[in-house]
């Protein structure tokens, strides 16, 4: 090293980013994973800090979530919708729509299948009701998806805001059933709507209800159209550039229309999920946060389908086992909230060293490299 | 009705308007500043969330050290500082994701907005069972908040009542909006930020500080939002905790800066227009229309001011063009 | 104004080495720059003379290397520091905030009183605009600005902090000649001052023409510092180019060059309801290749776009005549054009901004006209591996292989994807829009022949350029563009550059233009 480089260094700022060519998919993997520890640290040291042990917190957060048959299929009954609205939420923002109103979608959904199962249920079969309810909950979320579509193809309306607003009017809509025209007379003013009567209910498989049959089935076709199909390759191109999608020949707003009807419809299918496997009737907190969930499923699965199993299933046990830790440590349930937060904000973070890496002041790059 | 009750009526309504209207207004202008910086902070109601759980918490674990002896003045500037601390916390987060580590600006302000629901709600809740049921200040604090008549001037006929007779948060939220309009138009540090904003390359080449901007003003903007979250714990629910109070509001601050076009000034008709909307079944209350569809207007009215000011869009009043852009010096 | 002055260094450059990841962008380049001096920075495009002078205005950090200013040794972290050393520079992209004024932009990032005070910057702007003879008005939006109006503002921004060392980035590819002429008196006028210049180009008729001493680099390392006087365009463009390059590019005249694009009257407004493009009529033939020269933003980008139906159009016709059949091509969707035999090839100023998707691998990106002509619902990326395949050894892609994402090639290669993927589709029509941007000369000749190979082919090619020198030397017939509207149509071999110039300023004044062509030449121009 020449004494004019040496005299350069000194003078050189501390610390300074440069970016990275390529990285190894293995110490890819292995950043992400220190993240994640690093988050569950964080949260470590926030249970401390409120005078709890984190481990055996931790471990009875699993235990809550995989230590029984019972538990474990409570779980998987958790991570269903998640993955299933996950899966919708990630066509949108493969196609950078900030599709934030999965909650609203699964809400019409829902509201959908419901007048089914409550008012047709003895016109039709139950293999047609359920059938019947599936298809209109589709519609419903997919309605639910395609105005702030239409309003973003015609005016590029900013979709975040309207899809978020659309929530809140969804569930408006469904307070209004709720307390209006669809409550039950049985429960004497107290503002419920009625169980579904057992035609309108989701058979059940392995004693799960057979949603997660769907969900199996839907990430694979939803890998295959985003991997294979036109329509993916369409949305990947105007994801990542409106202009050269059109230059392409691609109808930019069809593009959009389309792909927010699927987004609409599989988060419309999760509320029939909800509300014929799980929950048995509709209820203002159907939803109950799942849209929003999703949004970190699918994001921390990089938008992939396959990816998306795992944490889904992975939030789920967050969820699960925030229940139990509430009663044995009387930790507040939304504990499963700041912990998601967290781990998303380090998995954010860790991206960065992912694509740039740091040069400190003796020349050295930092060991991320 | 007679004329005098409709008077009062609207005085009411006006006056339960600027209730509602004060946590929009200076969550609004606390994004204002956010965007002015280029950071699309979307996790307003996050950042609203830990000011609301902050300042409540502040308020009453030092009215519970302190007993009978406790200082409402005391107690409701650790509040106004608790929630303002916890709120530029959550800017400071993003700042740290966006500026430094240069994560996705969309995926990390909803990623605050669930940490920071889930912060509130989590320590609310603890504080809740903390106080053994639910949490609540006392008197001692609340009545800082009571109305100050301003000399004179609260006593003109009517206009008075409605102008110059609220809580000192409203007169320091209107504040806020004047001075940070003057901030924006006049100062030199005001023309750098809407640089850095504009457009960061040349803001850099200037010899700006780009990330020490973007640092401030999310921070400061955070604040600002961790303020109103504030006044809904402490005023809007008078000192008691609820769990979910932010409800939305935070969003709304959202739209209302693009209703707004970047503008404090505009800002304050806006969260007067949304508060109003907001209470307006109290106050007109029309016979067989539910109150769920009263609570629907302003996410409604949210969604039309989003289409109209989409489908006329100007140079000068939109949105900052490096709004939601990570800059990079080196970028190449 | 001190004479005695003209010989003191103003900034001294010491072996700076400055790499990108793998790419070394500058290696131990050192050079000096006197005060008084107008000094030109020669080098092809991606010859690192941008990243150099980007080190001394505080954008980029050196990896080694010193940098003195008046004698001084100093570190230059920030553009601030860089103004603290009196150093500025005017960028090739202006540095610009659109929605504020020139004094806004001006006064920016400055220490001052808390109040901006407008109307006393305003006035100490026009103070400097006296004095070395700009026209400006202060109160001015940038956006309401043309592209000279743009330099000046910058020019004043960094005279206004007091810069004595001025680095202009390729300043006059902007301009017409005329302008070009105005900013030389200028720059003159500051040598005379007593400032510094540097002045990056790689037009070495205007190193000749404005330096005192030349710097030239090659692959980021220096090659040498010669006297202006002492140098001619051969040994320049030798020292540039690392050889003796022939710089002729082949013009052959074809015999049979039928019409097959007529544009009569065609108009479009832009999003503010200006006419971006006003009354355009000209004729594109079979075997021949037509330019548009013309200012930058004068509606060359509208046109393209208009071509491949992309842009709204008011009014007007786009005729594609093939045999004896004649086609409206106004109307119709992209890809009803595309399928028609018409290709556009964009290289916008990012590259990669239309014509490629960044994170996509070769194959998709082959494939993204294409993709639809398969049937059924899934892609076939067969056919576009074996094209990506035959793009790479054909066109000499340097790329790890097919899979790698398009963001990681290097400009040239890039480049030679876009077009590549046009030409393999065997157009009828061919729009190439800067297809030489960023290149270097190597990489521009290549792409030169293939341009000319679809001429023989009787493709027709439209080709709108920046270079005036190129495009005088490659095209048959050249199309002016001034402000939207066609300002001449003049035959390329027989045209000189200064009468392309006036064209390209005067908008509509027909007969003044008539007079002009017949001063230069006589004959050529047809409207």
């Amino acid at each position: 090293m020449s004494a004019t480089k040496v005299a350069a260094r000194a003078h050189e700022p501390f610390v300074r980013i440069i970016k990275k060519d390529t990285i190894s998919r293995g110490r890819a993997y292995m950043i992400r994973a220190l993240a994640l520890l690093a988050s569950l640290v964080a949260g470590a040291l926030l249970l401390l800090a409120l005078g709890h042990n984190p481990l055996p917190v931790y471990r009875d957060m699993v235990i809550g979530a995989f230590g029984s048959a019972f538990v474990t299929k409570e779980t998987v009954r958790i991570a269903i919708p998640l993955l299933i609205a996950g899966l919708g939420v990630a066509l949108a923002f493969k196609m950078r729509f900030w599709n934030i109103g999965a909650e609203g979608q699964i809400l019409m959904g829902a509201v959908c299948a419901t007048y089914f199962a409550l008012y047709q249920y003895q016109t039709l079969p139950q293999a047609l009701l359920l059938i019947v309810m599936a298809l209109a909950a589709m519609a419903g979320g997919a309605i639910w998806g395609l105005i702030p579509a239409l309003f973003k193809a015609r005016w590029n309306t900013n979709e975040t805001l309207f899809t978020l607003m659309f929530n809140y009017i969804a569930l408006e809509c469904v307070r209004f059933l709720q307390y209006g025209p669809w409550i039950d007379p049985k429960q004497r003013g107290f503002p419920k709507i009625a169980m579904f009567e057992p035609a309108a209910r989701l058979p059940k498989v392995f004693d799960v209800h057979i949603g997660w049959i769907v969900a199996v089935v839907l990430v694979a076709l939803v890998y295959l159209y985003l991997t294979k199909s036109k329509q993916g390759y369409e949305i990947t191109v105007v994801g990542e550039s409106i202009p050269t999608a059109r230059y392409a020949g691609m109808s930019v707003s069809r593009v959009f229309l389309r792909t927010m009807v699927i987004s609409g419809a599989l988060c419309g299918l999760t509320g029939y999920l909800v509300v014929a496997g799980a929950n048995y009737t509709l209820s203002e907190s159907t939803a109950g946060g799942v849209g929003f969930t999703a949004i970190t499923v699918a994001w921390l699965s990089n938008l992939n389908p396959i990816v998306m199993v795992i944490v889904a299933v992975f939030i789920a046990m967050l969820q699960r086992g925030s229940n139990t830790i509430q009663t044995t440590f009387k930790i507040p349930l939304a504990a499963a909230d700041v912990l998601t937060g967290l781990i998303l904000f380090f998995m954010l973070g860790c991206e960065f060293f992912l694509n740039y890496a740091l040069v400190i002041r003796d020349g050295k790059e930092k060991p991320n490299e | 009705m007679s004329e005098v009750g409709v008077v009062q009526t609207i005085m009411d309504f006006f006056n339960a308007a600027v209730l509602a209207a004060t946590p929009l207004l200076l969550a609004t202008l606390g994004e204002i500043l956010t965007e002015k910086s280029g950071n699309l902070n979307l996790g307003v109601e996050g950042m609203m969330y830990m000011g609301a759980m902050a300042g409540i918490s502040a308020s009453w674990l030092y009215e519970a050290a302190m007993g009978a002896a406790a200082n409402g003045l005391v107690s409701v500037l650790l509040a106004v500082a608790g929630g303002i601390l916890a709120g530029a916390l959550g800017g400071l987060i993003y700042s740290v994701l966006t500026v430094t580590l240069r994560a996705n600006q969309n995926v990390t302000g909803l990623t605050l907005t669930i940490f920071g629901a889930g912060i509130g709600n989590f320590f609310g809740e603890l504080l809740g069972m903390r106080a053994g049921g639910y949490a609540s200040i006392t008197d001692v604090t609340k009545s800082m908040f009571n109305n100050i008549e301003m000399p004179l001037l609260s006593k003109i006929p009517v206009l008075g009542k409605m102008l110059f007779s609220h809580d000192f948060v409203v007169y320091m939220a209107v504040i806020v909006a004047v001075l940070m309009t003057w901030f924006l138009n006049k100062t030199r540090v005001g023309l750098n930020l809407r640089a850095v904003g504009e457009s960061p390359a040349t803001a850099d080449a200037a010899g700006i500080n780009v990330a020490r901007y973007k640092y401030l003003a999310t921070c400061v903007g955070g604040g600002l939002c961790g303020l109103g979250g504030m006044y809904i714990s402490m005023v809007r629910f008078s000192g008691t905790w609820v769990h979910g109070c932010v409800d939305g509001r935070g969003w709304i601050a959202v739209a209302l800066v693009i209703f707004a076009a970047w503008s404090p000034a505009r800002a304050m008709i806006g969260a007067l227009l949304f508060g109003g909307l907001s209470v307006l079944r109290y106050y007109m209350p029309i016979k067989d229309v539910a109150t769920q569809f009263y609570d629907m207007v302003p996410y409604i009215a949210t969604v039309v001011v989003l289409v109209i000011t989409s489908i006329r869009q100007g140079k000068e009043r939109a949105q900052p063009k490096a709004c939601g852009i990570n800059y990079f010096r080196e970028e190449r | 104004m001190t004479p005695l002055a003209a010989s003191e260094v103003a900034v001294q450059l010491t072996n700076i080495t400055k790499t990108f990841g793998k790419v070394c962008a500058n290696q131990n380049v050192s050079l000096n720059v006197k005060k008084g001096e107008i000094l030109a920075l020669l080098g092809e495009n991606g010859s690192g003379k941008t990243t150099l002078m980007n080190m001394l205005s505080g954008i980029y950090f050196p990896d080694s290397g010193q940098i003195s200013v008046d004698g001084r040794e100093v570190v230059i972290r920030s553009p601030k520091d860089a103004f603290d050393l009196g150093i500025g520079m005017i960028h090739q992209h202006f540095k610009l905030v659109d929605v504020m004024t020139a004094t806004e932009n001006i006064v920016l990032g400055l220490r001052g009183g808390m109040n901006i005070n407008r109307a006393a910057r305003a006035k100490e702007i026009k103070e400097i605009s006296a004095r070395y003879g700009f026209v400006l008005d202060p109160d001015k939006k940038v956006y309401n600005m043309s592209v000279s109006e743009k330099q000046t503002v910058e020019i004043i921004k960094v005279l206004y902090r007091g810069a004595n060392t001025l680095i202009l980035d390729e300043p006059t590819a902007v301009l017409t000649p005329q302008e070009t002429d105005k900013l030389f008196e200028i720059l003159r006028n500051m040598k005379n001052d007593g400032k510094a210049i540097i002045i990056i180009t790689h037009k070495l008729n205007e190193v000749l023409q404005i330096s005192d001493r030349v710097t030239i680099l090659r692959k980021g390392a220096c090659v040498g510092t010669v006297q202006t006087r002492e140098a001619s365009v051969k040994s320049l463009t030798e020292g540039m180019v690392g050889r003796s390059v022939n710089l002729e590019i082949a013009r052959e005249k074809l015999n049979q060059t039928p019409d097959r694009l007529r544009i009569s009257g065609l108009t479009c407004k832009n999003a503010e309801g200006v006419k971006a493009l006003d009354g355009v009529s000209f004729t594109v033939r079979g075997g021949e290749i037509l330019g548009v020269a013309g200012i930058a933003g004068s509606g060359q980008k509208e046109l393209c776009e208009a071509i491949a139906g992309l842009y709204p159009i008011e009014s007007g016709s786009i005729l594609y005549i093939h045999g004896d059949k004649t086609e409206e091509l106004v109307g119709l969707k992209p890809a009803q054009i595309v399928q028609k035999g018409v290709h556009t090839a964009f290289v916008p100023e990012d590259r990669l901004g239309m014509g490629l998707v960044a994170s996509l691998d070769m194959v998709d990106n082959v494939m993204l006209k294409s993709y639809r002509n398969t049937k059924g619902f899934l892609v076939d990326r067969k056919a576009p591996k074996a094209l990506a395949d035959t793009l790479i050894e054909r066109l000499e892609i340097v790329t790890p292989g097919t899979s790698t994402p398009v963001r990681r090639l290097s400009g040239g290669n890039v480049q030679k994807v876009l077009l590549g993927r046009e030409i393999s589709s065997d157009p009828a029509v061919l729009v190439a829009a800067y297809p030489v941007r960023g290149l270097d000369i190597n990489s521009s000749y290549t792409v030169y022949d293939l341009l000319n190979e679809q001429k023989k082919k009787g493709v027709a090619v439209l080709f709108i350029g920046e270079d005036l020198d190129v495009l005088l030397e490659l095209c048959d017939r050249l199309v002016v563009l001034c402000a939207g509207r066609v300002s001449g149509v003049v035959d390329a071999a027989v045209t000189g550059k200064e009468q392309v110039g006036l064209l390209m300023t005067h908008a509509g004044g027909q007969a003044e233009i008539d007079a002009g062509a017949k001063n230069a030449n006589g004959k050529g121009v047809e409207t």
